[in-house]
């Protein structure tokens, strides 16, 4: 290895040919149609009569942001053309983060599908792995007791709270509002507590498996939730006053960005980002999972598709969740944690020691893993960023043959030329934080 | 055709092949969700009629590789192929799900491309091309979107290595099957 | 490699290790490395879930400005420590390379967590497998992810090493070890320096 002082900056190695963004005299009509025209619905003609009267090539500059950056929320790149200091052009180029799990998916069992589906979105792992085990049970077709139903809806919400806790703290990071980030890590803090006490883990918890969850409920569990619902709302009101009252916020975010319900739906942009312009879809209240039609809560909308609104509706939806997670403290069945299927779940530890049915159980669950029938589905869920939803195809043995995950940042990416186009670059920060990508699930 | 399953008879409730058809494509109801086997030749004309019918969204467009499970259930009148595009579309006012599933053959593995009509699956199609090495006709940029842009080989094809390195680890198998 | 044990050519040529020991000297180089001990700043270097717990060690709970160091500086230019927390895949890698060739000396590594250290359970073409195939790396964080208190145990074992001066040697310099190999000829002294 060459020393530091020798070794040239290799920008050959980090260059990405195609995939970054090409001048404008070079790019073909249709790639200009699809900068401008897929969501705006021009044709090719005009597309190409929009760049004759666009800005001469010597008057813009393409620059490069990312892949390591402060602002961009992991590892994602971007290339811009600027005109001065606005935005004509954006190009995201992702795949920093690639690790193949969707190979290495094939590879594990169903038991151990959930360890690495959790690493993908890993500001609310709880939410893939809950929409891989839902999936798994399709095919398998079984119904999970009650009990753990509900125990998945209060973790779940849980971590929606943390996840859009862990937005407010960066998207104020990235605004510059460094208090924001501080009191967000802290009642973070607070949710990972009660986390950690039921899961054992702080992140990433391979906690919701196929049949159900892991272990169930510790005792004492309803003071750990008990404690966040009083510390939590008060503090939402801190915020409130600090941030939404605060005329350089909303200076700063208000008529940012802006995006229309009708593109959002071309884009396939699903979650906070489509309601924050108007449209009211959620699946929780929509296309009812688990046990979603037997709580009350009310679907946040925001009315102008800004980054205000993005912002707001989050906020918002830490309040619905928290009204969740208490009906789901005073609805909490008794019952199993996991359904009693001895071939899909591991038999209770005490009983391995008496019965050799149960050892042999055990030992076929953990190294061969349980045969899920031939077949293929589909099941989405809302997460925190939008529709995560997991397709497994299986052919009859014990791991899956194909596994997609069908990603909301992936897909919400795509809203970025779009929303950036006309935009400062101190606005383009603003924005790549109001739609909250997490790398980890864009590239998977 | 339930007889060919060699698999147990609880494998049929989940796959029933039935032989209803919908938008004239063959149905299936496949775990309780509904898929349309659909011809190549007749996609795009498919996808405009759905969208005119409240199916404005496409929310997942992949590839599949069947090349280890070739003999895979599939109803009468469909031609396997190595390659399959599953593609997940949704309709909000009916609160309606619908998936599609069109075989690709090796030899001429492309696809009329969807971003005509749904914008969103520019990134989709470059995930599956990127992957599979399936082509979309008419994308306008069909680059490697997760590989670097000199890789070569196509990672999710069951023909392409895993690419694990041996760790020693007390004679631990390479593969756990 | 250079089999010295002594960087010669005195300060000015060869930095602290030129320097000729007298009692206020030696003062000096443990003031110095007191100082660069407790003002380590770090490139902001976060690639996936480790980001996430090492930005929650920033955070007030588990507090890393107690240590002078919670100014994660986003230019490597102005930064010591690159805590690559998270796995690198192969894109990421060469990028990896290239921020750590921008960083001024002296400068250390952290490798977070396990993906970062051996590839963690991402064992498939996609990852490279430990991220001291492209950097040298200091202090290996096991975890997945590593709890902040973790990363906190290693930011002290760091600190460690920086007061005792191991992390001024840079591979290829240090004590050349002589041996003497058995030969037809007699004993033949053969040294071996670290490379």
């Amino acid at each position: 290895m060459t020393t530091t002082h020798d070794a040239p900056i290799n920008v050959a190695q980090t260059a990405e040919g195609s995939q970054e963004l090409s001048s404008r005299d070079v790019i073909a009509a249709g790639e200009r149609l699809r900068e401008l025209g897929a969501v705006l619905r021009i044709s090719e003609s005009d597309a190409l009569e929009a760049e004759l009267k666009a800005v001469p090539e010597d008057e813009t500059m393409i620059i490069n942001m990312g892949p390591q950056h402060p602002s961009t929320h992991g590892v994602l790149r971007l290339m811009l053309e600027l005109q001065g200091e606005t935005v004509i052009r954006c190009k995201p180029i992702i795949g920093y983060l690639h690790t193949g799990m969707e190979r290495t998916g094939e590879d594990l069992t169903y038991l151990q599908g959930p360890t690495n589906v959790t690493r993908m979105d890993y500001a609310a792992p709880l939410f893939t792995e809950l929409a891989f085990s839902l999936t798994v049970e399709k095919l398998l077709d079984i119904e999970v007791p009650e009990r753990a139903i509900w125990i998945r809806m209060l973790m779940t919400e849980m971590n929606r709270i943390s996840s859009h806790l862990l937005f407010m703290a960066t998207n104020g990071m990235d605004l510059g509002a460094v208090s924001m980030m501080l009191y967000g890590w802290r009642e973070r803090e607070e949710a990972l507590r009660f986390l950690q006490e039921v899961t054992g883990l702080r992140m990433n918890h391979n906690y919701i498996r196929p049949g159900g969850v892991a272990a169930d409920l510790p005792d004492g569990w309803r003071d750990g939730v008990l404690r966040l619902l009083d510390i939590l709302p008060d503090r939402l009101a801190q915020y409130d006053t600090l941030l939404n009252q605060q005329p350089i916020w909303r200076e700063r975010l208000q008529g940012v960005g802006s995006i229309t319900a009708g593109e959002c739906l071309a884009l396939g942009v699903t979650g906070p980002i489509l309601r924050s312009t108007g449209y009211d879809w959620d699946l929780r209240r929509d296309m009812p999972y688990m046990a979603f039609d037997q709580v009350d809560f009310d679907v946040v909308v925001g009315s102008y598709g800004d980054c205000f609104d993005r912002y707001a509706v989050r906020l918002a939806e830490i309040h619905e969740s928290l009204k969740i997670v208490r009906q789901c403290l005073e609805k909490m069945p008794k019952g199993d944690y996991r359904i009693q299927d001895k071939k899909v779940t591991p038999p209770p530890r005490a009983r391995i020691n008496e019965s050799m049915e149960a050892l042999i159980h055990h030992f076929k669950i953990f190294t061969e893993g349980f045969k899920v029938p031939e077949g293929e589905a589909y099941v989405a869920i809302e997460s925190p960023r939008g529709e995560l939803g997991c397709y497994i195809a299986s052919d009859g043995s014990s791991k899956p043959y194909r596994m997609h995950v069908r990603a909301p940042s992936f897909v919400n990416l795509q809203t970025l030329p779009h929303l950036m186009h006309g935009s400062l670059v101190a606005d383009a920060v603003a924005i790549i934080s109001s739609v909250d990508p997490i790398l980890g699930e864009v590239d998977r | 055709m339930a007889d060919d399953d060699a698999v147990s008879g609880e494998a049929d409730t989940l796959l029933e092949i039935a032989s209803e058809t919908m938008y004239d494509m063959l149905l299936v109801h496949s775990s309780g969700q509904l898929v349309l086997h659909v011809e190549r030749t007749s996609y795009v004309a498919l996808l405009a009629t759905l969208h005119a019918d409240g199916y404005h969204m496409i929310v997942d467009l992949c590839g599949v590789d069947y090349l280890e499970h070739f003999d895979r259930v599939l109803p009468d009148g469909v031609v396997a192929e190595r390659f399959e595009v599953v593609v997940n579309l949704i309709n909000h006012r009916e609160r309606a799900r619908l998936r599609l599933r069109i075989q690709i053959p090796e030899s001429d593995a492309s696809l009329p491309t969807a971003f005509n009509l749904y914008a969103g699956t520019e990134a989709m199609e470059r995930e599956a091309y990127d992957m599979f090495g399936i082509g979309f006709e008419g994308h306008p940029d069909l680059t490697r979107i997760l590989m670097p842009e000199d890789w070569v080989g196509h990672p999710l094809r069951k023909d392409y290595d895993l690419g694990r390195i041996p760790v020693q680890f007390k004679g631990a198998p390479a593969n756990r099957s | 490699m250079s089999s010295e044990t002594r960087a010669t050519g005195g300060f000015l040529e060869s930095g602290l290790e030129g320097l000729q020991h007298n009692f206020f000297t030696g003062t000096l180089e443990e003031l110095v490395k007191w100082a660069r001990a407790h003002s380590v700043m770090p490139a902001t270097f976060g690639l996936a879930c480790c980001a996430i717990e090492m930005m929650a060690a920033g955070g007030p709970h588990y507090d890393m400005a107690r240590y002078g160091m919670e100014v994660f500086r986003a230019s490597p230019r102005q930064a010591d420590l690159m805590i690559v927390a998270g796995r690198v895949s192969q894109k990421m890698a060469p990028v990896l390379r290239q921020i750590y060739d921008q960083m001024m000396e002296p400068k250390w590594v952290i490798s977070m967590g396990v993906c970062a250290s051996s590839g963690g359970m991402f064992n498939n073409y996609a990852i490279v497998q430990g991220v001291d195939q492209i950097v040298p790396v200091d202090v290996y964080v096991p975890g997945c992810p590593p709890s902040p208190e973790t990363l906190m145990h290693a930011f002290l074992a760091l600190h460690q090493q920086i007061r005792d001066g191991h992390l001024t040697r840079r591979p290829g310099e240090g004590a050349g070890i002589v041996l003497e190999q058995l030969g037809a000829n007699g004993s033949v002294p053969v040294t071996l320096s670290r490379s």
